[in-house]
This record gives structure tokens, C-alpha cells and sequence, in this order.
């Protein structure tokens, strides 16, 4: 089961409304390697790990990707909370707004809506490690894109903060596909 | 870091709860594939300790961060539904 903590897990104050750039981000709440496929592709990866290390550290940072998701889903909030009508008209934001006014819902940045093939949870534990270490490079790209696209220091400084944590995440995936955590005494099942 | 403005008491103890809590949450990650570490287990210990202790006084003083905290406060009335989402911008 889970828990909620009533705070951020990094702080998201945006000052200026600017539609463009949600238009932007959205893709990293339900795009291809946003955080939504981040978190589903690690809780559902867990049954299927034989090691406890493996299924722990799916827990703990499918879990964390939750926190990011939220951390995005903030941030455009606060980039449409207070656009006005001519904003809206004048920006690409008007096809989104149409179907979900300013709601918050999972879509790449192209429009396209979130959908399990983003994602593998192929039941073997190499493979589902491989893909996790190449979805946190992808994700680490498309926040790289980002902070070339987007300039406004509220907004850089949390996709900082996001785009660290997916080179962590990469490191701890790594270290669970070693030679000694894949022959750990502590096996969740005897196969 | 030690440079940072903060509008108020409330303020400033989100801050240290946002820091101490980032500092478990790595720690935990690392301990997940070194779990044998005792230094980095030692290490968890002390900052979870600190984590926990500030995320209790922050609810006693001001709105619940979690359930498990929610009977801190003096306040009669159920802030963990009253008090400002974290969205919502300003102090989070």
C-alpha cells in the first residue's frame, strides 16, 4: 500500500503563466517517457523479479517517480492556472484546451495519449532492467530537450532537480543488473 | 543553500523537511542494491531520525504531511482536508 506526504518533493513556485511551454512539459506527465510510464513500468515489473534487492529498488523508485509526476502535473498547472482567453488563442495550448480546459491530463506534447505500449513488463528480470536503464536515459533526454526549449529559471530549476534523479535511477538499475546483486542469497522465490 | 531567504518560520522548516527527506530518499535507493553497507545504514539512520523528528514538528506547528501526523496539532479541525494543497504555489 501506499502513503501521501503532503509536499512536493522538490519546490514548484511558477510565477508567469506561459501556455507554450505546458504544452511542452505535458509530455513528461503522460508521454513516452514520462513519469506515468515510469512509475506503471516499475510497480508492475516487481512480481516478476526474483531478487528482493530488484523488487525493493522497483518499489522505492516507482514510488519516487509518483512524486515526480506530480512535481510535473504542478508545473502545468501553474503555467495555465491564469492564462487568459487571448493567451490560450494565440498558443498551441487551444487543441488541448478544447478537450480538458485546463485540466490536468496524460498526453505527449503531440497530443497523443498516454498508453501502456509506452512501457514493458516482459516477466525476466534482464530484460525488464535494460529497458528501465534505457528509459531513464530517454527520460533524461527529453528533460534535456526541455531546458533547451524553456528558459523561465521557476521552471529550469525543478526539471533540473527531475533530470538528476533519472541518472541516479539509471545508476541504481545498473547496480541491480550486477553480477553480485543477480546471485543474491536473498531470493523472493525458489525457482 | 545557506543563503536562502525564507518569508517565514513555516517556510524555512518545509525547506530543512525538503532537504532531510531528499537525503533519505537517495540513501534508501542506494541501500536497496548496497544493502550490506553498514556505514550508508548508519548514515540512513541518523538523517531519517532528523527527517522524522522535523516533519512532527512542522505538523504539530502548522498542517499535517501525513496521517500518521495528523493528530499533532492542537487545531479541532481536520486540517489534513483544510490546509493548501501542494500545487498550489507559495510555501511547499
Amino acid at each position: 500500500m501506499w502513503n501521501y506526504e503532503k509536499r512536493l518533493q522538490f519546490p514548484v513556485n511558477i510565477k508567469e503563466a506561459n501556455a507554450d511551454i505546458a504544452q511542452v512539459i505535458i509530455s513528461q506527465y503522460g508521454g513516452p517517457d514520462g513519469e506515468m510510464g515510469a512509475s506503471m513500468r516499475y510497480l508492475s515489473q516487481r512480481y516478476a523479479a526474483p531478487y528482493r534487492e530488484v523488487a525493493g529498488i522497483l518499489t522505492d523508485i516507482g514510488t519516487e517517480e509518483l512524486a515526480h509526476l506530480e512535481m510535473v502535473a504542478t508545473i502545468v498547472h501553474q503555467l495555465t492556472k491564469n492564462l487568459s482567453m487571448e493567451e490560450i488563442e494565440a498558443s498551441g495550448f487551444r487543441n488541448y484546451y478544447v478537450d480538458h480546459t485546463v485540466g490536468i491530463w496524460p498526453q505527449a506534447a503531440g497530443g497523443v495519449p498516454f498508453n501502456a505500449c509506452e512501457f514493458q513488463s516482459k516477466g525476466d528480470i534482464i530484460t525488464d532492467l535494460m529497458e528501465d536503464m534505457a528509459a531513464e536515459q530517454k527520460a533524461r533526454t527529453t528533460y534535456d530537450n526541455i531546458l533547451r526549449l524553456v528558459h523561465d529559471p521557476d521552471v529550469c530549476e525543478p526539471i533540473k532537480f527531475l533530470r538528476a534523479r533519472e541518472v541516479v535511477h539509471f545508476q541504481r538499475f545498473g547496480e541491480a543488473n550486477r553480477e553480485d546483486c543477480s546471485k543474491s542469497e536473498h531470493a523472493q522465490y525458489n525457482h | 543553500m545557506m543563503n536562502m531567504q525564507f518569508a517565514n518560520e513555516q517556510e524555512k522548516l518545509l525547506h530543512d523537511i525538503g532537504v532531510l527527506s531528499f537525503v533519505v530518499v537517495d540513501l534508501s535507493l542506494y541501500l536497496d542494491t548496497h544493502p550490506t553497507d553498514r556505514n550508508a545504514l548508519e548514515y540512513f539512520k541518523h538523517y531519517n531520525r532528523m527527517a522524522n523528528q522535523a516533519r512532527q514538528e512542522y505538523s504539530a506547528k502548522y498542517t499535517p504531511l501525513t496521517i500518521s501526523c495528523a493528530d499533532a496539532s492542537e487545531c479541532n479541525d481536520w486540517q489534513w482536508a483544510l490546509s493548501p494543497m501542494p500545487w498550489e504555489g507559495g510555501c511547499n
